[in-house]
């Protein structure tokens, strides 16, 4: 980012100094890194409840009857199954096929959705979307009019459902509803970025701080802990959940990053299309795979990864999972050498530290009964 | 909250000199820094080292730091118990979590490292 622009604060920012979180810079935002501690607030989202600052993130609208239209022209899911209330993981390409951003398309009714896009992106986003805009759509830059909270784990129900009138329960995954919170307006989706059942809540800045105390009351029951970018970080590498400039970016087209099914070639015209069916005629040649320590070290974001002692890839990942107690991560590599069991080789300083291929997600959560 | 009997280095390590033998270690503001610690990585009893120049790295859930030789000379022995436990260094990092012995090679070097009163300074500075 261009130096000396002033980092940007959530509207939180006064309630994470009470609070005692270390900060930290990301995306140009002045940030959470951690409160209580990376582990502690990892776990206390795999069984309990956690609450995240997301402000950071960025909100975009396109609106009026053409909405749809440019909704499905610059991203990659199918925008026209959405119904209203629903919500889907998608992606903006490049022409040539490489991601712009991944974000969440919601539909608020049939002109207007509702996009939410990682914080770093959001103007780059806005951009490319405005620049694509031939339907005479309207696209409204509304990143200022929100902040965001993530509600997630096992108890974010219990937690969000004291302090709402409405049914959260009945809220399903990937869906939203415009509610109210602690007697708030809010956009209420069951979504999230951690593996986890739970929520995300889109409201006015200047209500944030008063909703984000009032879940940390509401929560105090079932053990609930603010938690900060270092925990969010480390639960979704345990989904495998994408993280943009790692897994994606202006490079990686999404059948390499294994987000094919984001993509619904069957739709219809829509920006970087043609370029992915030039790579299927092809053939991709690399993708993303999780991989398990076994020797003695931690992988960590952009260390080379060897197969057979040569050079075949780099880490977009890595670090430890502290609920499965395992050191794990994610690497591109040559699609031959990607296969589950496969041992591979991790360079950490200079020493060729060996690691195996594994299934991923590394965490996935069991269905509630 | 730092021992009188410590010297201490600007990169946040401690020595306990008896004899001719330091113990080293990483001070509670390092562990506190760094945040949950998840891994140590010691040179080999044997290896020489050399005053301010690396000695090993610590890794916490977030990020991998260098720790450095806050003496020259050769390491005697390694805290072995930090391999399966890193997180002592969090619990104990003046006590229980010392992270390598070294034979000083240069005593004289003390003379450049920070008393307590000094280092409290410093970390205050920081914060």
């Amino acid at each position: 980012m261009a130096a000396g622009k002033p980092l940007q604060r959530t509207p939180l920012y006064e309630v994470h100094r009470e609070l005692g979180a270390r900060m930290v810079e990301f995306g140009g935002w002045e940030m959470p890194l951690q409160y209580s501690g990376v582990v502690q607030e990892h776990l206390a989202v795999r069984q309990a409840v956690g609450l995240f600052d997301v402000s950071h993130m960025g909100e975009i609208e396109i609106r009026g009857p053409e909405a749809l239209t440019l909704a499905e022209y610059v991203t990659t899911n199918q925008v026209s199954r959405l119904t209203v209330g629903q919500a889907q993981y998608s992606a903006l390409l490049y022409q040539h096929g490489g991601f712009v951003d991944d974000l969440l398309v919601h539909k608020v009714s049939d002109d207007h959705y509702f996009l939410c896009v990682n914080a770093a992106n959001q103007e780059k986003d806005y951009q490319h979307i405005s620049s694509l805009n031939r339907f005479r759509a309207e696209v409204i830059f509304a990143g200022p009019r929100y902040a965001q909270l993530a509600l997630q784990g096992p108890r974010a129900l219990d937690t969000l459902r004291k302090l709402t009138p409405l049914d959260v329960a009945a809220i399903a995954y990937y869906y939203f509803v415009d509610g109210e919170v602690c007697g708030v307006a809010a956009r209420i989706a069951r979504t999230g970025y951690t593996g986890e059942d739970g929520f995300e809540l889109y409201l006015a800045p200047e209500a944030a701080p008063q909703v984000f105390r009032g879940l940390l009351g509401a929560g105090q029951e079932f053990g609930i802990r603010p938690c900060g970018l270092g925990a969010r970080n480390t639960l979704r590498l345990e989904a495998r959940m994408a993280l943009y400039g790692h897994e994606i970016d202006a490079t990686i087209r999404p059948p390499e990053a294994e987000l094919s099914w984001i993509v619904k070639m069957n739709k219809g015209e829509f920006v970087g299309r043609a370029a992915l069916e030039r790579l299927a005629a092809t053939g991709v040649r690399r993708k993303l795979a999780g991989f398990e320590m076994r020797g003695p070290g931690i992988a960590r974001d952009g260390y080379p990864v060897y197969v057979d002692g040569r050079p075949a890839g780099w880490v977009t990942s890595g670090g430890p999972a502290p609920y499965l107690n395992k050191n794990v991560g994610l690497c591109f590599l040559p699609v031959e050498c990607a296969e589950v069991g496969r041992r591979i080789q991790v360079g950490i300083r200079g020493r060729l530290v060996e690691a195996e291929i594994v299934r991923t997600p590394f965490y996935k959560r069991s269905k509630p009964s | 909250m730092y021992p009188e009997e410590f010297k201490y280095t600007r990169e946040h390590e401690w020595v306990k000199v008896d004899g001719d033998v330091g113990v080293a270690g990483l001070t509670f503001h390092a562990q506190q820094a760094l945040g949950d610690i998840v891994y140590v990585e010691l040179p080999k009893p044997g290896t020489r080292v050399e005053q301010g120049k690396p000695l090993g790295t610590v890794e916490s859930v977030k990020a991998v730091s260098e720790i450095y030789a806050p003496v020259s000379g050769e390491v005697i022995e390694v805290n072995e118990a930090l391999a399966q436990a890193p997180e002592l260094v969090n619990r104990d990092p003046h006590g229980e979590a010392w992270l390598v012995k070294i034979r000083l090679s240069a005593p004289e070097e003390l003379a450049s490292l920070l008393t307590a009163a000094q280092y409290g300074e410093l970390v205050a500075e920081e914060s």
